[in-house]
């Protein structure tokens, strides 16, 4: 075969004027071979307009079938594949090519324990989302229809609804690397789309679950939850709104 | 020795219809309830869903079950079971109320009720124009309902297994006992003995190139049931979704249309005009992906190939399109570089969703034949599932609705029957297909790809079994798959560990897809007229004398394929021709 022909039924784009070549650093460790994690390298053609996590596929699927990463709705609503993208917290699957040149290096989430790969232990990260009871509580009888809320009311939460768990946030913190039992922004995200909703009872409970050693306090305001939101959810907003919540309670 | 675990309900599959399913079975005390998914429930696809839930609430403009039920049986081009649609139609409701009192937070009317928008084929009384039907979270509808259903999961405390890959259906003597399932993290093989199984795991349209469903969906329990010599109920009838995002599917909800987006050809003419005079954009599926293939075919798409349609928004005002379509407006600027507010986005029909799927009872029972004959113990909701609510194409927010209808039966009457039957024995070495499997694809030392044999069952699919399809596309089809099922066997592995080998999984995931494109191609085949989402070019008109009937597809023990049939229910409506 020509070695500029790509095989049939490749996945691999074709050469030409809308590829570009791309060198991609993976920091990769299997649990059962290596002592500690490394960095592999790949160089490949792409198109600018792959999403990164084309090109882990591509890597996957065509150069080394052992690379591990979690993947499913490929287009940042399911929070999958948050990694460390060139230093940064991104979803593979939201990222394009052509916003990152010809060098990528892609690592795991900090602050959680590697699995293998790109895949991280995501359970610490749900105990924190479910320490702060996030689910809705109104222990009224349920009326017939809907409970009524006014379009100004349902916007106060808007933001905090469109979290999809993805852990970019609290893993881009720098309190969560030194202290992983710090509740974190996600947790505190979600439990602000409880408090402000107006048909929402468990506002204390909610309020005392954060108020907590590793609660909310650990907060730092450092901005980088915020960054790294690929939902862009004003997190440290959000944050400071919860703090003010709690200290207009305990006044 | 696989792990073994007892529940008198497992449900396979943590999406909408999985999470209603749990939720109401561990409603009843009598009974101890597991979730099994290969996913974080929070991954789900349902989370994907965006332009809303139809359900005849009334809150915009007067609405009625009855012409949901209508509109639901119309948009099916009859081939819906008349039953199903109206049951659904009014239990949707109460359904819908239901969501909204775990804590889901819709967008609201004016008056603080529900906020509702227009959908395709959804129409006030029986056909006259488009109503409000579809209840909305923005363009987040699917995310809401998977989110507050997780939530709600965690205060239930349901028991999860998340990252359990389901391989295997145990199935003794007709009655289901359980699944087999492979362990991610460590590779283990468990053995789940339940008296009821509840399946609901979604679509499979990873068997297509372009597509707006997850990387997941590859139609596993589909294929897993069909190997056990169980049917599949109207394959042939998959859903494109006309406004995909050219060249990669990602989904634009027709609630783009619903709030004035208009389809343009090259021209800049508003084709539906000429395909559905009277609801025009907000024809039914299968009508608008057909007229806009068409359109391209005839020389009137848009860009340098004359490959794709525009979606045109910018009429719209722009502070409407941020609040009630934020995340489509996302993904037109973040993949395509265009900005909705300002220029037409490029669309091309994607494949979206399977109507046919497990045939199931109205109670969500699975049937083993076209006389309706039950399975004990095995239940079926959600996409995974023909119930039939969808017929021959689905309407736009009728899935969302399926879900939470019957996911929330299948729990209650999975429940109800574990409640009263003892467990059936667990035989040995259920777990032996599975294990075997696994070993013959780990040992195989073929120089195939897996990564090239679904591309080519991808590419093939779309261009001989999609949108249009005639004898001879299909026959061809039918022989590409039998040699992809050929070369499928000297597929090899490089990963040999135990941790997340997700090279192995895929590879497992293409001998599912294998199978389901098996069922598509060959009830395709057979049904030689054109009715809703099956178009022949070839025979392109609906025949009810011959073809008003289910498809049901088997595949024998010597591994060839039968075709059958099941009667559909009738009712009130009449079959009459379907114009809009």
């Amino acid at each position: 075969m020509d070695a500029t022909t790509p095989a049939a039924g490749t996945s691999a784009p074709p050469p030409g004027l809308d590829t570009m070549n791309v060198t991609v650093k993976i920091k990769r460790y299997d649990p059962e071979k290596d002592a500690r994690a490394y960095w592999a390298e790949y160089r490949l053609d792409v198109r600018p307009t792959d999403r990164v996590l084309d090109v882990l596929n591509q890597i996957k699927w065509e150069m080394d079938g052992s690379l591990s990463y979690r993947r499913s709705c490929a287009h940042g609503v399911c929070g999958s594949d948050a990694m460390l993208i060139n230093g940064v917290n991104r979803l593979a699957c939201k990222l394009l090519v052509r916003d990152l040149g010809s060098s990528i290096a892609v690592e795991p989430i900090r602050g959680l324990e590697v699995v293998k790969d790109l895949i991280v232990d995501m359970e610490p990260f749900f105990d924190s989302y479910k320490s702060v009871l996030p689910y809705f509580v109104n222990d009224d009888p349920e009326p017939a229809r809907e409970r009524l809320q006014s379009p100004e009311d349902r916007e106060i939460f808007d933001e905090s609804t469109k979290c999809i768990l993805c852990a970019a946030c609290t893993t881009s913190c720098p309190v969560f690397w030194t202290n992983g039992n710090y509740v974190g922004p996600a947790a505190i995200v979600n439990a602000h789309r409880f408090i402000f909703d107006s048909r929402d009872q468990a506002t204390d409970e909610r309020l005392a679950a954060l108020n907590q050693p590793s609660g909310l306090w650990r907060c730092r305001t450092a901005y980088n939850c915020t960054e790294a939101c690929p939902r862009d959810i004003p997190i440290t907003k959000q944050i400071e709104e919860v703090k003010r919540a709690l200290l207009w309670r305990q006044a | 020795m696989p792990r073994a675990h007892k529940y008198d309900v497992i449900v396979v599959g943590a999406g909408g219809a999985g999470l209603m399913a749990a939720r109401y079975a561990a409603q009843n005390k009598d009974v101890k309830v597991a979730v099994i998914s290969k996913l974080y429930p929070t991954r789900s696809h349902t989370g994907a869903a965006q332009g809303g839930v139809g359900a005849a609430l009334g809150n915009v403009s007067e609405d009625h079950p009855e012409w949901h039920a209508f509109d639901t049986v119309k948009g099916g081009d009859y081939l819906t079971d008349q039953d199903v649609a109206e049951t659904f139609a009014h239990e949707v409701v109460d359904a819908v109320y239901e969501l909204e009192h775990m804590g889901l937070p819709f967008s609201r009317t004016p008056e603080g009720r529900i906020a509702q928008r227009k959908f395709g084929g959804h129409t006030r009384e029986f056909g006259k124009s488009a109503v409000e039907r579809a209840c909305y979270a923005a363009d987040r509808t699917g995310h809401m309902i998977l989110q507050t259903l997780y939530q709600q999961s965690i205060k239930d405390q349901v028991t999860f297994f998340n990252e359990f890959h389901v391989l295997d259906l145990v199935l003794e003597d007709g009655s289901a006992r359980g699944v087999v399932a492979y362990e991610l993290a460590t590779g283990e093989i468990h053995v789940f003995h339940a008296k009821a199984t509840i399946i609901a795991t979604g679509g499979n349209g990873r068997m297509f190139k372009v597509t707006s469903n997850a990387h997941a969906l590859t139609g596993d329990l589909m294929s897993i049931v069909y190997r056990r010599g169980l049917p599949i109920e109207d394959p042939e009838f998959y859903q494109f979704h006309p406004t995909g995002l050219y060249k990669i599917g990602v989904l634009l909800t027709e609630g783009a249309r619903g709030e004035g987006g208009i389809l343009r050809n090259k021209d800049g003419e508003r084709f539906m005009e000429r395909y559905a005079p009277s609801i025009k954009d907000l024809a039914p599926r299968d009508m608008v992906s057909r007229a806009m293939y068409l359109e391209i075919q005839e020389g009137r798409g848009v860009g340098p190939d004359g490959d794709y349609i525009h979606l045109d928004l910018t009429h719209i005002d722009a502070e409407i399109i941020e609040e009630r379509l934020p995340d489509i407006t996302e993904f037109a600027r973040i993949y395509l570089g265009v900005d909705p507010i300002k220029e037409p986005v490029p669309v091309q029909p994607t494949a979206h969703y399977a109507m046919g799927g497990i045939p199931t009872t109205i109670d969500t029972q699975v049937v083993a034949d076209g006389e309706g004959t039950v399975v004990p113990g095995l239940y079926a909701a959600g996409e995974v599932a023909c119930a039939s609510l969808h017929g021959a194409n689905r309407l736009g927010t009728n899935s969302l609705g399926d879900l939470i209808v019957f996911g929330r039966r299948a729990g209650i009457e999975a429940a109800k029957y574990a409640a009263r039957v003892d467990y059936e024995p667990m035989p040995a070495g259920v777990d032996e297909r599975a294990r075997e499997e696994l070993e013959r694809i780990r040992a195989a030392s073929g120089s195939e790809r897996a990564a090239h044999i679904r591309k080519e069952l991808q590419d093939t699919m779309m261009d001989n079994a999609s949108v249009f399809r005639t004898e001879a596309t299909l026959a061809k089809q039918v022989e590409i798959l039998a040699d992809l099922r050929e070369r499928y066997k000297q597929v090899s592995v490089e990963d040999d560990g135990q941790v997340f080998n997700t090279e192995l999984m895929e590879v497992v995931e293409l001998g599912f897809l294998l199978d389901n494109a098996e069922q598509l191609v060959y009830a395709a085949r057979n049904r030689t007229e054109s009715r809703g989402a099956h178009s022949r070019e070839d025979h392109q008109d609906r025949d009810d004398d011959r073809w008003l009937e289910h498809t049901m597809v088997y595949r024998n023990d010597d591994g060839s394929v039968r075709v059958g049939a099941k009667p559909v229910t009738l009712g009130k409506y009449e079959p009459k021709p379907r114009v809009y």
